[in-house]
């Protein structure tokens, strides 16, 4: 029954990459940040040298600079971070075929069937941790435990390049003293709410009655119970089985405010486009959008509408969206950031039930023009071919959300049931 | 930073590529006389990472990558 699971994570991902690529960053502090002229000034990730100053990720760089004046910021180079993970991935795969990605620079590895024991999991972490260095360049910190929460504890705990064990035996002196903060799925609300039970490290959680904790946190208490107690039964997915798309979306924090409803229609359209570009990549066509609409002051909010056909064509996604737009706005304010997505999706080769009415020939000829559209992108680049629409306003216009656009890590419990999650000992 | 160069090389029948020559920016060339060992590996000199060939050049060792689709050495 018992399993042998490694989390490996690297260090400073977006950091790493970037001073590894160019040997004159490493002196000095270095933080990854997006374009403060594109208002999206914030610390992605910061060496060890910046960690040091105190910089943080997620604070704006004019923060981060007022703690370390000499910080170097560079720009995120989203085409390395998915070689260098894929490249990780590579060395992982093998040694198992269950290799579940959590994000570009996590990965759980379930090397139960590859190792005979604690202590040889333990040594094939070094093994990989090592090739990792000699092979990539940059490192790998790696948990060895009996179940994936404890693992990622695991990897958590010694920075950089190190390998910690989680084991049966020794996980009470190791991740019990821990805060509980530190456990997956305990975030800033729970931790506060952890607190005022006096409920502080996760050994405290580990020993509160799993009655207590189903009373004040339903489900999650029961969860979080088995957590803590190092009880995670849940599977570390073969690569093959990953979970398929629910929804797909695209934001966008706009360079300059947006103040009327050509501005926005421009940027739905450019967002409804990406949308509907990755929706055909995924060969699905979507019955439901989404808008989310922030102003200047940061009050946001979501609407969203049924979609008259399953469609992946972008003007029908933008017109939906800006119609929700036009129905739930009154422009008290500027507008600061938009996000447009799709849901409910079914496969390109469902039959779809056909309308009476409406001429279905229009429709398959707009679908079939933005094939060719994204035909043309995928051989001559993205910037080759594009709406005159977007020519309007060469700031918005001219970016790229498909190329550019930001990776997020997957939910831990998208496949989940609660018996897959809760084990015994 | 890393220096990429140019190589001539050979292609057998089994798609094995066989490092020839390395041939320099000023138009010196660097003829290779044997390869011992060609493994994935970073170079932290250069900033960068791909197979390393190790490659006998004249009395001593050299290592050069190859970078898919590009080659470069260690500065």
């Amino acid at each position: 029954m018992g399993r042998r699971i490694l989390h490996a994570d690297f260090n400073s991902f977006y950091a790493s990459v970037a001073c590894f690529l160019d040997p004159a960053l490493r002196p000095h502090p270095v933080a990854v940040a997006g374009n403060p002229e594109a208002r999206h000034g914030i610390i992605l990730a910061k060496n060890e040298l910046a960690k040091k100053f105190g910089v943080k990720t997620g604070e704006a760089i004019w923060e981060a600079k007022q703690k370390c004046p000499l910080l170097v910021t560079v720009k995120p180079d989203f085409e390395s971070y998915q070689k260098f993970s894929a490249l990780g991935r590579a060395v992982y795969s093998e040694y198992s075929d269950r290799v579940e990605a959590f994000g570009l620079d996590e990965n759980w590895i379930d090397v139960t069937a590859s190792t005979s024991d604690m202590a040889d999991a333990h040594r094939l972490a070094q093994v990989i941790r090592n090739r990792i260095h000699e092979e990539l360049g940059i490192t790998v910190s790696i948990g060895v435990a009996d179940n994936k929460v404890f693992a990622k504890l695991g990897s958590d705990i010694k920075k950089p390049d190190a390998v910690t064990l989680v084991s049966p035996d020794n996980y009470q002196s190791v991740a019990w003293p821990l805060p509980a903060r530190e456990l997956l799925y305990v975030g800033r609300a729970t931790e506060a709410k952890l607190m005022k039970y006096g409920i502080v490290t996760i050994g405290d959680l580990a020993n509160t009655p799993e009655a207590f904790l189903r009373a004040q946190f339903g489900k999650c208490g029961t969860m979080l119970s088995a957590f803590a107690n190092g009880l995670d039964a849940s599977p570390v997915q073969h690569t093959v089985d990953q979970i398929p798309v629910k929804s797909v979306g695209n934001g966008l924090t706009t360079p300059r405010d947006l103040v009327n409803d050509e501005d926005v229609y421009l940027t739905i359209s450019m967002l409804a486009e990406s949308v509907a570009m990755r929706l055909r990549e995924h060969g699905v066509r979507a019955k439901t959008a989404h808008l989310s609409v922030r102003d200047s002051g940061l009050f946001s909010f979501i609407r969203q509408t049924k979609l008259d056909h399953p469609t992946n064509i972008t003007i029908e996604i933008s017109r939906a969206c800006m119609q929700l737009f036009r129905a739930n706005y009154t422009w008290q304010a500027p507008i600061r950031s938009l996000t447009v997505s799709c849901s409910d999706l079914i496969g390109v080769d469902n039959p779809m039930q056909l309308s009476l009415f409406d001429d279905e020939a229009p429709r398959r000829k707009a679908e079939a023009a933005e094939v060719a559209v994204d035909d043309i992108r995928r051989r001559f680049g993205y910037r080759a071919i594009g709406r005159a629409l977007f020519l309007k306003d060469r700031e918005i216009g001219l970016m790229a959300p498909k190329v550019d656009h930001t990776v997020h890590p997957v939910g831990y419990l998208q496949n989940a049931t609660m018996d897959s999650v809760v084990g015994r000992r | 930073m890393k220096v990429y160069v140019a190589v001539e090389l050979t292609v057998d029948e089994a798609g094995v590529m066989h490092p020839q020559r390395i041939l320099w920016e000023d138009g010196r060339k660097f003829e290779i006389t044997s390869i011992s060992d060609v493994r994935r590996a970073a170079s932290l000199k250069a900033g960068g990472s791909g197979i390393r060939y190790t490659c006998r050049v004249g009395k001593k060792d050299a290592y050069l990558y190859y970078e898919d689709p590009k080659w470069f050495v260690d500065p």
